[in-house]
């Protein structure tokens, strides 16, 4: 197992209760993609998997430990392993784009070497491989605060793919770019996975996307997860529901909101997923 | 969906009551404390005292220039900036392990494991205090006290200078770090970095351009501070200007206080070449 959440439960400082009762478990390898309306507690589930907080209750093993059992050491090692794409990237503005990508295998490099690459980068030619694959090359010596919000979140991406995690994580990694370039990044995330292995959780705002490229979908809204299913289940109906608070505005890439059917029809979806096209339409349009 | 069910919320600045109440405090707070400093400003305008101000100041021109006393100054302004300078390097080897201990932002057992964060807290907690009571006796009294023990000279200046100014670095170090955007440390501590290199990747560029400018504002001080120091024996500029005074030479009084004004601003041009060098 590379993540097991046994009945989580996290309640934040504020008395805001944000996971109730969460159980899920991801075999290394999978890729899932978590969708569900705003506040539905998408961050949460990633910030409790990437260990920046801990729960109030239930049981969480990441990569095969209890973060908050391991030593202090133990769990800076199990941290070097785990890679986060924040929807807003942790870069400083006066940071160089190599640099800011570099950062990504701090957790493994030594004090030393971290140092030094400051002075000059220890590793330009992996920098640019992994900016190239978002189609980044060209700004490796830039500072970041010449990007675009757009540019900067593919480096916080970049950054991310650089660490070469185990369990890769990512909360809304698009949510500043384009149908095409989003489409592209998700794309690169789910490469990575596929190539390394590497469990990727990602939590989406464009459900057709999330339909697109993640064999399993968990659903969440509340604190609480309502369905997990691989992605040829879910079905318009599920989705309706899931979305119900949010005017029954099924939120897509492209920013506009599709209404959702009042029938359910699984063709549409299923038609979606194939063709990369907002996944539901009104039946009678079609 | 919450402001529908309440209705449209009013028109007013709720905050409105809060800040007329902090002013009217403010007013209430101060006016006493005015009155208990004696603050009495027109009185500085009144015939007499214009008189006799303006007769001391007259005193002071013209500046001296004889190529002796020039000879002099040059020697103590030396003296002084050197005083600053090693005063400022010792000082900033003290309050830097301070100030990245202090800092929250840069705390890993916060995110630990265990309780070790009772821990962490504690000893950010004892930096603190150790900061508190290095900058809490003014300078001129450690220098009273080194002048004792070291003799006269500069030596129990650059010591006074470095311990004073060690516990206001490290406090506002420490607050410059975590004035600013501190999510990229977090992030790094996160995915398994150390603190130092959390530091120098996450903090030092977003704050580096204003600690610089704090410390070289604290070296300006420092040159500042030499002529209380220098009063009571610990050589430079202040020694110079103390024997001026007591000589009642208002020339040589005079041309020490426009050194003094041509190191200020040369302590802000090179503020300000640091600034833009880590723009």
């Amino acid at each position: 197992m590379s993540l097991s959440f046994d009945h989580i439960g996290l309640v934040h400082p504020n008395g805001h209760r944000a996971l109730k009762q969460v159980s899920l478990r991801l075999a290394a390898g999978e890729q899932v993609a978590v969708i569900g309306p705003s506040g539905a507690g998408k961050t949460s589930l990633l910030r409790v998997a990437g260990t920046s907080v801990r729960t109030s209750e239930g049981r969480v093993e990441l990569l095969g430990a209890n973060p908050w059992q391991l030593g202090a050491g133990g769990l800076r090692r199990l941290r070097a392993r785990i890679g986060m794409v924040h929807q807003t990237p942790p870069i400083p503005p006066r940071l160089r784009v190599v640099t800011a990508v570099l950062a990504g295998r701090l957790g493994t490099w030594s004090t030393g070497r971290a140092l030094a690459s400051l002075l000059y980068p220890a590793d330009i030619h992996g920098a640019r491989d992994v900016l190239a694959r978002l189609d980044l090359a060209d700004r490796l010596f830039d500072r970041c605060d010449r990007l675009s919000g757009g540019q900067l979140q593919r480096v916080g991406i970049a950054r991310a793919l650089y660490q070469m995690p185990e369990l890769l994580l990512a909360d809304e990694p698009v949510s500043a770019l384009d149908p095409v370039l989003a489409d592209a990044a998700v794309g690169q995330l789910v490469a990575q996975s596929q190539a390394t292995g590497a469990t990727l959780v990602a939590s989406l705002h464009a459900v057709d996307l999330a339909l697109k490229w993640f064999p399993r979908i968990v659903g969440m809204r509340e604190g609480q997860v309502v369905f997990d299913k691989p992605a040829g289940e879910v079905s318009p109906a599920m989705l309706h529901e899931l979305y119900a608070a949010e005017g029954a505005l099924l939120p897509t890439q492209g920013g506009a909101s599709m209404p959702l059917p009042d029938a359910v029809d699984e063709a549409a979806v299923e038609g979606a997923r194939r063709a990369n096209v907002v996944p539901l339409v009104r039946p009678g349009c079609r | 969906m919450n402001t529908a069910a309440l209705g449209p919320p009013a028109l007013r600045d709720p905050q409105a009551h809060a800040r007329a109440g902090a002013l009217v405090a403010a007013i209430v707070v101060l006016w006493p404390l005015l009155v208990l400093a004696e603050f009495k400003p027109w009185v500085l305008f009144e015939a007499g005292n214009l008189k006799v101000m303006g007769s001391f100041l007259i005193g002071f021109l013209p500046p001296a220039i004889s190529i002796e006393f020039l000879g002099l100054l040059l020697a103590a302004t030396l003296q002084t900036l050197a005083m600053a300078t090693a005063g400022i390097a010792l000082a900033w080897l003290l309050a830097v392990p301070l100030a990245f201990a202090m800092t929250p932002s840069l705390s890993v057992s916060r995110i630990g494991p265990g309780n070790a964060w009772r821990r962490g807290r504690a000893l950010r907690g004892v930096a603190r205090m150790v900061l508190t009571f290095l900058r809490a006796i003014p300078e001129i009294v450690w220098a009273l006290v080194f002048v004792r023990a070291l003799g006269l000279g500069p030596a129990a200046g650059v010591l006074a200078i470095a311990i004073t100014y060690a516990g206001m670095l490290g406090k506002v170090y420490a607050e410059i770090l975590e004035s600013g955007d501190t999510r990229p440390a977090r992030a790094l501590l996160e995915a398994g970095s150390g603190r130092v290199v959390a530091l120098c990747y996450g903090l030092l560029p977003g704050a580096a351009q204003e600690l610089a400018s704090y410390t070289v504002y604290r070296w300006e001080c420092a040159v500042r501070a030499s002529v209380v120091m220098g009063f009571v024996g610990a050589g430079g500029l202040g020694q110079l200007m103390d024997q001026a005074m007591k000589m009642l030479n208002g020339g040589e009084a005079s041309s020490i206080l426009i050194t003094f004004l041509l190191l200020v601003l040369l302590a802000d041009a090179l503020s300000a070449a640091l600034r833009r060098l880590l723009a």
